[in-house]
Formats: C-alpha cells, sequence, structure tokens
C-alpha cells in the first residue's frame, strides 16, 4: 500500500517521550478541541472509547486470541499497548453503524426534506495500528470516491488526529506481513509511537509525520532519540514482523478466487458457517449498509437512517420476492470472494489488511487464510495426483 | 413441373442445411405446394398426421379446444418454421389443432410417402429424425419457458 | 444525498399493475440531464425508496417519465400517487444504452414484460434521429395481449421505420399475432449480425435465453448489452448491496455488455 499522505516527513527526528509526555499529549489534544478516544478495557474486551486519560489505556494488558477465541490477560511488563486489535476497529467513528441521513415533515399534501449538518467532531484516535492505518485508507476509497463522495464521512475524516502505535508483538490471529500492511506505520499517522519496554526502561520512541503531528509533538517534554533508542524501536517491529503466526498467500489471488466460484470448499465451509456475520461487524474495511425508512406515531415526521448492514443478513440479496443469495455457501462464497478479488477490481487494492478479527471472533473460528489455503491446494490437487 | 421447382426451395431451407443431395430429390418427390386461407385448419387433434409443413408465409396457431372454452390457442408457427412432428412418432396422429390465422402458404410433406422411403432407407430416417429431434427440442424449450410466466407476478425489470 | 422534491403532473394506467408518472422538479428547476438506460431512486414520505429506470425521452422538456410496476410497499404507493402529489427523486444514476456509440449500425431491442419501459428512451432516440441507424428491430414478449405496454407507441415506432415484433406468452380472443415466448423471434429474423447491437431488458431468464440464440446468430458478446438488476439502497456505489461479482449494478450498470459479465451469467447465487 503506497502512502497516500503527503505530508509524511520521512527525513522526522525521532524523540523520546514517557509516561507522563503521552499524557500531556491527551491533554493538549483535548485543549486542542479533540474528542479523544482509543484503546480501554470494557467488558472482557479491549474495545474503542473516549480516553480520559492514560489511565484508562490497557496498562498492562495483553489479549489471547485464537480462532473463536479472545481472552485478555495480564501481562507481567505494565506495557500499554501491549495488546493486538479487538472487536472494534475505527470505523465505529467514522462510519457509525447508525447515522440519521436526512429527516422529512409533512405540510399539509406536501412535505419537505432537512438534512442535518454532517457531525463535525474532531477526534484524535489514539493507538492505531498498521493494519488499521490500512484499513482507514481502503475506507477513504470506498467513501471518497468518484463523484458521489461521502459528505458525511468527509466531515469526520478530514478532521482526525492519528496516533499511531508500531505493533510491539504479533495478535494471535494476525498476518499483516502477508497483507503488506503491518507491522510498522509507513504512512497517514500525524504520529506515530514505538513503545520500548524491558527490565530497566519504558519509553516511547515517537516521529511525527505531518505539520499538525510535529505541532502537537513540540508541545510535549521530549529529547532526541538516540542511535540504541531508535534501534531498539526498530527491533520492537522487526521481532513482530518475525513472529507473525499467520501468513496468506496472495499470488495471483484474484484470478483464483474468479475461477473458483464452483470449488466444493465452499460447501465444506458452508457446514460450519453460521451466517452470523460477526466477521463483517469486526472487520475494518466491510462498508455494507442499509437505510431504515422511519416515521413518529403521528405520521408526520419521516426519517432516513443509515446503518451497518452485512453481506450474510439473507435479506441483503431480496430481489423479486426472493433472495438472489438464499444459501449460507452463496453469502460466504460473496463476502470472501469480495474481500480479496472483487475489492481489487473495485479499488484498487486488496480488502483485507490481515488483522485476523474475523477468524477471532467467528464463534466457530473459520480462518479466511485456511480458506484460500484450501482452494489453492484442490487446484495443484487436481492437477498434480 | 412441381419437383423441379421444390427441389431447389428445400436445398435452400435451413431445415434441410447440408442434407445427402440424393435425399433432396427424395423428399421433393413426396412435397407439394399447399395454400391454407384464415380459420383453415390444416390438422385436427386426433386425425391422421398424414404431413409435415415448412411454412413459407404466414401464421398458424397451435390449439386445443375444450369444451366451454372453445379452442384455447398454445402457440403459434410462422413463416420459415417446421410445423408437425406427429408423423414420425407413432401412433401417426395429431395431438393438436392447427388453424391458419393468416393466409398462409406453406409446402407440404406427405408422410406416409416418407415413413416408407425412411424404412427402407435407414440412412435418410436417422438423418430425418435427428433433424426433428432438433425441432421438437426447441419447441419443447421454447414452451417451459412459456410456462415459466416470467412476466407474471414474481418478475419486475 | 437527499431527494430532490418532484411533483407529479400526470399519472397513466398502462396495464393491469403498471402505472407511468410524468413529474417535474417542484421548485421549478430544469431536470437533470440523462441517458437512455438511467433510473433514479424514487421516494415515498414514509415509505420508502425504490430505484426505477427512466422511461421518457430525453429530449421531452422539462418532464421526468417513469413507468412503474407495482410489486411491493413502496410501488404501490407511487402508482396510487395523483397529480400534484410530492415524491423524492435521486438521480439520474448509472451506466447507459450504448445508443450514440451505435451509430451507423443496426439495433435489435428485444424487451420482456416491463423491459419495454427502461429501452423506450431508446426508442424514442431512434425514432427522432432514424437516418442515425441501420436496420432497427424491436422484439417484444409480453405476457398476454392485455399486458402489452405502449400500444400506440408501439404503432407510432412502426411507422418510423422500427421493425416491430410483438408475441405473447398466453393468447386471448382477438388477438391473430404471434404466440410464443419472445426468443423464438429470433431464428427466423432476417438481418445482418456482424453489423448489430442488441439491448436486451426483462426477466433474467429471458435475457439468458434471448442471448443464446443471438449468439447463434452470430451476434458476438461484446455487442450484446443486457441492464442488469439488484437489490439497491443507496444507488451510489456505498451500500454494497447491489453488487455482481465486483461490478456495482448502480454505477457499473445497469446497463452492461455482456462480454463484461458473461462468466458470471452461469453460476448460481451470485
Amino acid at each position: 500500500m503506497s502512502s497516500d499522505c503527503p505530508d509524511l516527513d520521512v527525513n522526522s527526528q525521532q524523540v523520546v517521550i514517557d509516561g507522563e509526555g503521552l499524557q500531556s499529549l491527551l491533554a493538549a489534544l483535548k485543549g486542542a478541541g479533540y474528542v479523544v478516544v482509543g484503546p480501554t478495557v470494557r467488558d472482557g474486551a479491549i474495545v474503542y472509547d473516549r480516553l480520559a486519560s492514560v489511565q484508562d489505556l490497557p496498562i498492562g494488558w495483553t489479549d489471547e486470541q485464537a480462532g473463536g477465541h479472545y481472552r485478555l490477560r495480564k501481562r507481567d511488563d505494565g506495557a500499554w499497548f501491549g495488546y493486538a486489535v479487538g472487536p472494534h476497529s475505527w470505523k465505529k467513528f467514522l462510519f457509525p453503524s447508525s447515522l440519521k441521513l436526512w429527516s422529512a415533515q409533512l405540510k399539509g399534501k406536501d412535505f419537505r426534506i432537512d438534512a442535518p449538518e454532517p457531525d463535525d467532531t474532531r477526534y484524535a484516535f489514539i493507538g492505531v495500528r498498521s493494519c488499521e492505518m490500512h484499513a482507514i485508507a481502503i475506507q477513504d476509497r470506498v467513501f471518497l470516491r468518484g463523484q458521489h463522495g461521502d459528505p458525511n464521512y468527509q466531515a469526520i475524516r478530514e478532521k482526525v488526529f492519528i496516533v499511531a502505535v508500531n505493533c510491539g508483538q504479533a495478535g494471535g490471529t494476525c498476518f499483516c506481513v502477508s497483507m503488506n500492511t503491518g507491522p510498522g506505520a509507513t504512512f497517514g499517522y500525524d504520529l506515530a509511537l514505538t513503545e520500548v519496554v524491558d527490565r530497566e526502561r519504558h519509553y516511547f520512541v515517537a516521529e511525527s509525520g505531518t505539520q499538525p503531528g510535529r505541532n502537537m509533538l513540540s508541545l510535549i517534554q521530549q529529547r532526541p532519540a538516540e542511535k540504541s533508542e531508535a534501534q531498539a524501536a526498530r527491533e520492537v517491529v522487526d521481532r513482530t514482523a518475525r513472529s507473525m503466526g499467520r501468513q496468506m498467500n496472495t499470488t495471483d489471488i484474484k484470478a483464483l478466487l474468479y475461477r473458483n466460484y464452483e470449488n466444493p470448499a465452499w460447501d465444506k465451509v458452508a457446514n460450519r458457517c453460521l451466517t452470523c456475520a460477526n466477521c463483517t461487524m469486526v472487520c475494518p474495511t466491510c462498508f455494507c449498509s442499509t437505510v431504515e425508512d422511519t416515521s413518529d406515531v403521528t405520521g408526520q415526521t419521516a426519517q432516513r437512517t443509515r446503518v451497518w448492514d452485512s453481506c450474510f443478513n439473507v435479506d441483503f440479496s431480496y430481489l423479486h420476492g426472493g433472495s438472489v443469495r438464499p444459501s449460507g455457501k452463496s453469502r460466504y462464497r460473496q463476502w470472501m470472494t469480495h474481500k480479496l478479488a472483487s475489492w481489487i477490481d473495485q479499488f484498487g487494492t486488496s480488502g483485507c489488511v490481515g488483522c485476523g478479527r474475523c477468524i477471532t471472533w467467528c464463534p466457530v473460528g473459520i480462518d479466511i487464510t485456511e480458506e484460500v489455503r484450501l482452494i489453492r491446494e484442490s487446484e495443484s490437487s487436481s492437477q498434480g495426483a | 413441373m412441381q419437383m423441379q421447382t421444390l427441389e431447389p426451395i428445400l436445398s435452400q431451407h435451413p431445415f434441410f442445411q447440408g442434407i445427402d443431395r440424393q435425399y433432396l430429390a427424395l423428399l421433393a418427390g413426396c412435397a407439394s405446394n399447399v395454400v391454407f386461407h384464415p380459420n383453415e385448419h390444416l390438422m385436427r387433434e386426433g386425425e391422421p398426421a398424414n404431413h409435415f409443413y415448412i411454412i413459407r408465409q404466414g401464421r398458424v396457431s397451435i390449439e386445443i379446444a375444450a369444451p366451454g372454452q372453445g379452442a384455447i390457442p398454445l402457440q403459434t408457427v410462422g413463416e420459415g418454421e417446421i410445423l408437425g412432428w406427429s408423423w414420425i412418432v407413432p401412433p401417426y396422429r395429431w395431438h393438436f389443432d392447427g388453424r391458419a390465422i393468416q393466409l398462409t402458404r406453406a409446402i407440404a410433406l406427405d408422410a406416409e410417402c416418407l415413413r416408407g422411403k425412411c424404412e427402407a432407407d435407414h440412412d435418410l430416417g436417422y438423418d430425418l429424425l435427428k433433424r426433428f429431434a432438433i425441432v421438437m427440442a426447441q419447441r419443447m424449450s421454447a414452451t417451459r419457458l412459456q410456462l415459466l410466466d416470467l412476466y407474471g407476478v414474481n418478475d419486475t425489470a | 444525498m437527499q431527494p430532490r422534491l418532484y411533483r407529479v403532473t400526470r399519472v397513466r394506467r398502462e396495464i393491469r399493475d403498471t402505472c407511468t408518472l410524468d413529474m417535474e422538479p417542484a421548485d421549478g428547476s430544469p431536470i437533470p440531464g440523462f441517458t437512455p438506460g438511467q433510473f433514479n431512486m424514487l421516494y415515498v414520505f414514509a415509505v420508502g425508496e425504490v430505484p426505477i429506470s427512466i422511461s421518457g425521452s430525453p429530449q421531452a422538456g422539462n418532464q421526468l417519465v417513469h413507468t412503474v410496476r407495482a410489486v411491493g410497499a413502496v410501488s404501490r404507493r407511487i402508482c396510487s400517487l395523483k397529480k400534484g402529489d410530492l415524491l423524492g427523486v435521486r438521480g439520474p444514476y448509472g451506466s447507459h444504452w450504448p445508443v450514440a456509440e451505435s451509430s451507423g449500425k443496426g439495433l435489435i431491442i428485444a424487451a420482456g414484460g416491463i423491459g419495454l419501459a427502461p429501452l423506450r428512451p431508446v426508442l424514442y432516440q431512434v425514432q427522432a434521429q432514424r437516418e442515425s441507424f441501420g436496420q432497427v428491430i424491436l422484439l417484444y414478449g409480453a405476457r398476454s395481449p392485455s399486458d402489452i405496454l405502449f400500444p400506440r407507441e408501439l404503432e407510432r415506432w412502426k411507422l418510423a421505420g422500427v421493425e416491430v415484433k410483438v408475441t405473447v406468452d398466453r393468447s386471448a380472443a382477438g388477438w391473430s399475432g404471434p404466440v410464443g415466448v419472445v426468443t423464438s423471434l429470433i431464428p427466423r429474423l432476417t438481418f445482418d449480425p456482424l453489423n448489430a447491437v442488441a439491448m436486451i431488458c426483462g426477466p433474467e431468464v429471458m435475457m439468458r435465453f434471448t442471448i443464446v440464440q443471438l449468439n447463434q446468430r452470430g451476434v458476438t458478446d461484446d455487442r450484446i448489452f443486457i441492464s442488469m438488476e439488484r437489490n439497491m439502497k443507496c444507488g451510489i456505489g456505498f451500500c454494497g448491496h447491489c453488487q455482481y461479482g465486483p461490478s456495482f449494478i448502480c454505477q457499473d450498470g445497469p446497463v452492461l455488455p455482456f462480454s463484461r459479465v458473461r462468466n458470471l451469467f452461469g453460476v448460481r447465487e451470485v
């Protein structure tokens, strides 16, 4: 994924800040009018919500992830960002799950339509992972393209201040290296942090990516990073990259899936898939929505609301009295083929960033990397054997 | 005189495309020009199927008679199309009515004449059966599409 | 992204469950330009929105014309609107029939049922510029004689030099035209397949079999255009509902060259 951010200053100086520095960063962001959101522990998971202070961060927590499995565990090193990604993604703010589009008011026999002003909240995202940065860029291509760019998405997106965090460990289900989306953030951020924590020291190596990032950083107590500290930060990212638990072979994946619509692998996975739509809810790039037209009890006021939808819902493809995709098999095939193949024709990149959420949050642990592998293998076995 | 005019016409019709030259003469020997005026019947359900027709001009309605409903039209056969397969399938009786709804000119091929020649020369018989199998398959496929009632309630476009 | 308000100027009952609405912007402004094949999202207060192809002429002054079949909650309400009622309109959206691009060529226009409505703008354009095209054939299959849409215009198009062939699936008293599926009209057509562009609109089954017949006559897939339909919510490429493989029917379609979707056409539940 190439850099979309022209401001990125690759020669920006790396500095070291500590926990107090990070706290003052949050305070400075708040003072500048940002609504600061980031990871926090709630209901046994690390979710994204408002942060009052650094104390709200999942300090000392890590996540244990596997197919259909997510648990929080205590760390022994007190790391502040020692986990991967949870069930939330930043689309929660950029592409809210429920959004009023407009309302209509009856006036005698006529009616008028009133459009609300787009939400102009200024968010500061704390702790954006590289895979998530790619996911945001992917959704940018979806929502800001063509002649019908989404004004609601744009209004929030252009005001977001992004503090990226480079991953200190590979998550249990992620495969960003395969997808070329991490683990180190390379674009799109205002500030990037790498947490270095060992027995003696605990500090953050920080660098800015934009002028607003530089301005914000200049307000924080800091000192230039020494060579060893910059090296340690690089080592963190390299170590993460070397310890990926999964990989996806994306060679020619578009052609592979396009020629395998009738592969028996779809029937097999359909036996397990519950079409519960969890994967689409947690996926940071899934963008499908529907609209609900409602009115109040008096029937005088009507409203159109956009809400998240999922291609796994049987009504999603409703047409002429029935569903075009009534079987779970066709819906799973639609989701995976779209995510990994059609997306490339539509938007120029893969729709998958390798964050692993769909694997973790699938109740039956379906693994998208495994499904690709099965289809690939079914081809070589039919050719070779 | 008649044989000379019909052989070229038969040879040019797509239905006989690629047929052995010798059979064309044979077929022409069983062929004659016919005309039906509007409302005249080419065939009646139950009667011996003595011909099949190559429609050169006009339109024939394939129908079935039901008490209280008169003649129910099912399909039409028009210019250039082949009408009649009952001649080649026992008991060689028409299954439906066929009524000209426009002035219809056709070439009628005598069924008894042809059946005899097919029994005598199985190669001719096989060739004709193959050609008629295609006609019947197309007719059945089209009829099935008609049955679907594609433009009925469950459709929009 | 919100609808513009239009006022209904005329309601015409066509056949049994089908109506045609003429409408103009409520604020008196000009209607946006559109090309044949495009559609609008029509909104009925508090009920919802549906995608409906424009069925009027691009040169028809300031009236927007839609022919609607009442099959669901919204479309039924649209057909019960009266002159003077308001509705919301978003659009025009989507791709168009290659009419201008087919200048000098022969046209085979095949319509099944309500499919004639999205093709009517093409026929208006042919009528207005008949000399721009070669042989123009309209094949139209209707359910029964009483389900034939736009019967007076069919006659006018005949007079304008279009070969109009109408067939019905089910006959009725007084009908002396062809009875049988519209695909059965193709084998006996006299036309030059190398110079023909086909535009097909109707139920997907009808389009599939029509394409088979056209292929057999020598019309290649790159010169066959179809109008696809899928569930639509936003009409502008965001909601994801109308995807057909990689194509968004609301943006890459509804008119698509068959050569582009040929591989998907044979796959069930796509």
